[in-house]
């Protein structure tokens, strides 16, 4: 990427090629770099066509999940009888993560083309950015690029709002964002149905990560062949993507690299290595909501959907978080789970009550005071946790309960058994 | 709803329910109750406390059956080991946080909290005794409701009821996470005049009402099928007796007339069915006062005074008296120049905004359309005014009726005003609660209602009375039930022919022929 330093010759940078050149924020400078170009394209097609070209790259959702983008597309009733709507997900909360923020940063133009194209796609004729409370600045950007594209006449029918949230974690979650949207308390809904039947305002509504629409316009205008080349190791994974690298290495900062691209030489190329005389001991490589890796796990693990998978966690977000080993594993895991305590929406008991049972025992064992049955409640606990909400921050919570227990369970017993020096949880 | 039916198979008992059913309603169909805290029939689905999880074969992860509409063939095991687990282990989240104090809690003893925690719940603790449970302070929500804050298991019940069906969204989740806790709108009282259903939705103790607070406990109660008499709607409710008195009020499902549900000026509509200042014997004028007596002297009284009387007659009845009270008490009179009349107390109406046809109803009695198809009238102050000149007046049960006759008054009642000291023959009926009987509402449905307790001293239905004295008479055999009582009313009266007691059931029906007023 280009900003905050020169992009690293094993990048491929697409979607962070203008970070840093204040120009690119500009209507005027977007333009001057081939932007809104896609759109015009995209506008001389039928929707469909769209979707199919989408469908064709192999783009899936950097939101997290993964669901392939023209897919999610395609689900939209194809006759429209009410009216359609677009949710961009620009909340982006997951800690670990701030690749959505640089991009509307640097590149405001990018997720607005974007947009259009997809509202476009799907036949929708208001979108919604939801902009995470926090980002002001994004947000000033944002609001500028787009007062100077609406005057330019760019968007043609299509009225985008900005919508700023007002700094719930939870409000990232799809259904709870359109509910934040709508007005309402930020709770996940119960789906079915799901958005492309009862979205926004009970509207059919597609809702798509910032990274995910700024990749759209290099689709149209590069085809979705060159785009689903892009692609170092699954061919189900394709493009590039944004990943988030912050923690105990060297230059910690996104890059962009190619699907498929091996953690060990983002971390240790890339990042410039860990800090000296420090050797990694484990990796979050998707935000905060994934499994953690252990040092083994991370240096053989490729970066794209199924590779990450494949060393039992989730390419998430991309949000990489790189521990030395001076790291409390303990302690981190503690300070995860809390996070969720404060975030859980109180809807599903596992959730509410849940998070905040663990969090109180593992600040227990930091305290000196655990017992051995802890752990094995922990994990009980964490089973009781997943796969039984109406979100998945429940489930997030567990992730890193069980995957940190089950990967360093020496350093719990350590402090279970007063081998280590208890730590006072403020 | 459609007429569709899907058939499926609930821990192994087929059954076929129409398409669009939730699995958590086809399970009753089947004998099974999926426990669970947030899902009630009359509220819209929330699908939050996690606790009717239940395992669908094919499915790759536990589904909440609230939440899941029957499928063709679906296979529902609400018993498995995954399924029970789970709901073991929702049940142990709840409890983390509440405060087990079911020895002081109104709740206990019909507290769905506790009925699952028998059922299915652990025997012991997991939660360190070391942990501080969340603490709130009781708050006072309105005129009737107390909260609990430390009992709630934020299931959203009393939230949905005031959001989607009262639609006076009061109410809220506070706060998030653990910290969660129901609010109310800080300028706004919980007042609404149905809001009283919130404590009977709340599946523990956290809501709780001002008027039953520490009255009972919940296994010393006697329940009983009765309609409420506070207005035309006829609500279907059960009075809860302790010891011979009537506790609370509170909705019998109806989906009719109330659905689960019931204003709160019936249900603070019983302190006078447990007055203790009743007539409990028959009374008759001697030597210019009264004096108490027997039945067979005061019908004695009776009979002759109505042998010879003119023709003139009339009858001031109560419109929360039984349509077989009014009955046997119209038929006393045959042959006679007859003129009954009723009249209404009115006051505000209250709809209940999400249920249609739903209101507490300005006409505040519950028997005004059976006395009406009995030949009752409204004009009372024509009824009055002939009053004066008949030869003998009945008053039933009306206490506080301005009558003057310069004939015999006949005073039929619960409770003995000074103005019924003028009366030849006083005769002590019971009132609803004391009897067995049935009311015609305001859509011309005929519901019966069950004695919930006995009756003071000699007292006796007005049926009975009424019924008794016509034999007295010579007008045939005296019934000696509600059941006979209202078969001979059936039997009279167009619009209830064909009707019998067995029929009507605990949900009544509907009168045959539209009323002509």
């Amino acid at each position: 990427m280009g900003y905050p330093h020169k992009p690293h010759p094993k990048e491929t940078v697409l979607l962070s090629r203008y970070f840093g050149e204040a120009d690119a924020r500009t209507y005027k400078g977007w333009v001057k770099r081939g932007g809104y170009a896609a759109l015009e394209q995209a506008r001389a097609m039928e929707p469909a066509r769209v979707v199919d070209i989408v469908k064709e790259s192999g783009l899936r959702g950097r939101g997290g999940a993964g669901f392939p983008t023209g897919l999610k597309w395609s689900f939209m009733p194809k006759e429209k009888k009410k009216p359609h709507y677009l949710c961009v997900n620009a909340d982006e909360s997951e800690p670990g993560t701030f690749k959505d923020r640089e991009i509307m940063r640097w590149t405001p133009h990018a997720l607005l083309e974007g947009t259009a194209i997809a509202a476009h796609a799907i036949q929708a004729e208001v979108a919604y950015i939801y902009i995470r409370g926090e980002f002001t600045e994004p947000l000033a950007i944002m609001d500028k690029a787009l007062t100077d594209a609406r005057s330019a006449g760019v968007f043609g029918n299509l009225k985008i709002h900005l919508h700023r949230g007002a700094g719930a974690y939870i409000c990232g979650e799809e259904t709870a964002l359109m509910n934040s949207i709508e007005g309402k308390r930020g709770n996940p809904r119960i789906k079915p149905p799901f958005p492309a039947a009862a979205g926004v305002f009970g509207m059919p509504t597609t809702i798509n990560n910032v990274e995910t629409l700024a990749a759209v316009p290099h689709i149209l205008t590069k085809g979705a062949a060159w785009y689903k080349g892009l692609s170092l190791a699954s061919p189900k994974s394709t493009g590039t993507k944004l990943f988030s690298v912050c923690g105990h290495v060297q230059h910690p900062a996104n890059y962009e690299v190619t699907m498929g691209f091996p953690l060990k030489d983002l971390v240790y190329e890339l990042c410039g290595g860990m800090r000296p005389g420090r050797t990694l001991k484990a990796c979050i490589p998707g935000g905060s909501s994934v499994p953690i890796l252990d040092r083994a796990e991370t240096e053989s693990c490729l970066l794209d959907y199924e590779g990450v998978v494949e060393r039992g966690s989730m390419l998430g977000s991309g949000g990489v978080i790189v521990f030395d080993d001076s790291t409390d594993m303990v302690y981190q895991i503690m300070r995860l789970a809390r996070f969720y305590a404060h975030e859980s929406c109180a809807q599903c008991t596992q959730c509410r009550e849940g998070t905040a049972w663990t969090t109180k025992i593992l600040e227990r064992i930091l305290a000196g005071q655990g017992k051995t049955a802890d752990l094995d409640l922990l994990l009980d606990l964490s089973e009781n946790m997943t796969g039984k909400t109406i979100c998945v921050l429940s489930d997030s919570c567990a992730a890193p309960v069980v995957s940190g227990i089950k990967k360093f369970r020496s350093e719990f017993e350590d402090y279970i058994a007063g081998r280590r020096k208890p730590v006072m949880v403020a | 709803m459609s007429d569709e039916l899907i058939n499926l198979t609930i821990d192994g008992v087929p059954v076929s329910v129409p398409k669009g059913t939730l699995v958590i309603e086809a399970a009753k169909q089947a004998g099974v109750l999926v426990p669970h805290y947030c899902y009630h029939p009359g509220l819209p689905v929330a699908g939050v406390c996690r606790m009717c999880l239940v395992e669908i074969e094919k499915q790759p992860k536990l589904a909440i059956s609230c939440a899941t509409q029957a499928a063709e063939g679906m296979v529902v095991n609400t018993q498995s080991a995954a399924a029970k687990s789970a709901r073991t282990g929702v049940l142990e989240f709840l409890l983390i946080n509440h405060p087990l104090d079911c020895p002081i809690c109104d709740q206990a003893g019909e507290c769905e909290l506790q009925d699952f925690t028998f059922q299915e719940g652990r025997a012991g603790t997991r939660y360190s005794p070391d942990y501080p449970k969340r603490f709130n302070p009781v708050e006072d929500f309105g005129p009737d409701v107390l909260y609990v804050p430390n009992r709630c298991i934020l299931c959203t019940r009393c939230v949905r009821f005031m959001e989607d069906v009262a639609q006076e969204p009061v109410l809220n989740v506070s706060e998030r996470g653990d910290r969660a806790y129901i609010g109310v709108h800080p300028e706004t009282r919980l007042d609404h005049p149905w809001a009283g259903n919130v404590v009977d939705l709340c599946p523990v103790g956290s809501l709780l009402s001002k008027d039953f607070l520490h009255k009972a406990r919940a296994w010393e109660l006697d329940k009983t099928a009765s309609v409420c008499t506070g207005c035309s709607q006829g609500c279907n409710v059960t009075l809860d007796t302790r010891e011979n008195v009537v506790v609370r009020v509170r909705p019998r499902p109806n989906l009719e007339v109330n659905r689960y549900f019931i204003c709160d000026h019936g249900r603070m509509n019983y302190r006078w069915m447990n007055r203790g200042d009743r007539i409990e014997a028959p009374l008759v004028r001697r030597g210019g006062e009264l004096h108490a007596t027997d039945w067979q002297d005061a019908f004695e009284r009776v009979t002759t005074m109505l042998r010879g009387a003119g023709p003139r007659v009339v009858a001031l009845a109560s419109p929360r008296a039984s349509t077989e009270a009014l009955f046997f008490a119209r038929e006393l009179f045959r042959g006679l120049d007859w003129t009954g009349a009723f009249q209404v107390v009115m006051g505000e109406e209250a709809s209940l905004a999400g249920v249609p046809d739903l209101a507490l109803r300005a006409e505040r009695a519950p028997n005004g359309r059976g006395a009406e198809l009995l030949g009752y009238g409204r004009d009372y102050a024509a009824a009055l005014a002939a009053a004066e000149s008949a030869a003998v007046v009945l008053v039933l049960d009306e206490p506080d009726i301005p009558v003057r006759t310069a004939g015999a008054l006949i005073y039929a009642g619960t409770v003995l005003p000074e103005r019924a000291r003028d009366a030849e023959v006083v005769l002590p009926i019971v009132n609803v609660a004391e009897e067995d009987g049935s009311f015609v509402n305001r859509d011309g449905r005929v519901q019966r209602y069950a004695q919930a307790k006995p009756a003071p001293g000699m007292a006796r239905p007005g049926w009975w009375v009424f019924s008794e004295l016509g034999a007295a008479l010579g007008h045939g055999e005296p019934v000696g039930s509600a059941a006979e009582a209202f078969e001979r009313v059936a039997q009279a009266i167009d619009a209830l022919r064909g009707l019998s007691y067995e029929q009507l059931g605990f949900l009544g029906k509907v009168a045959a022929a539209p009323v002509a007023v």
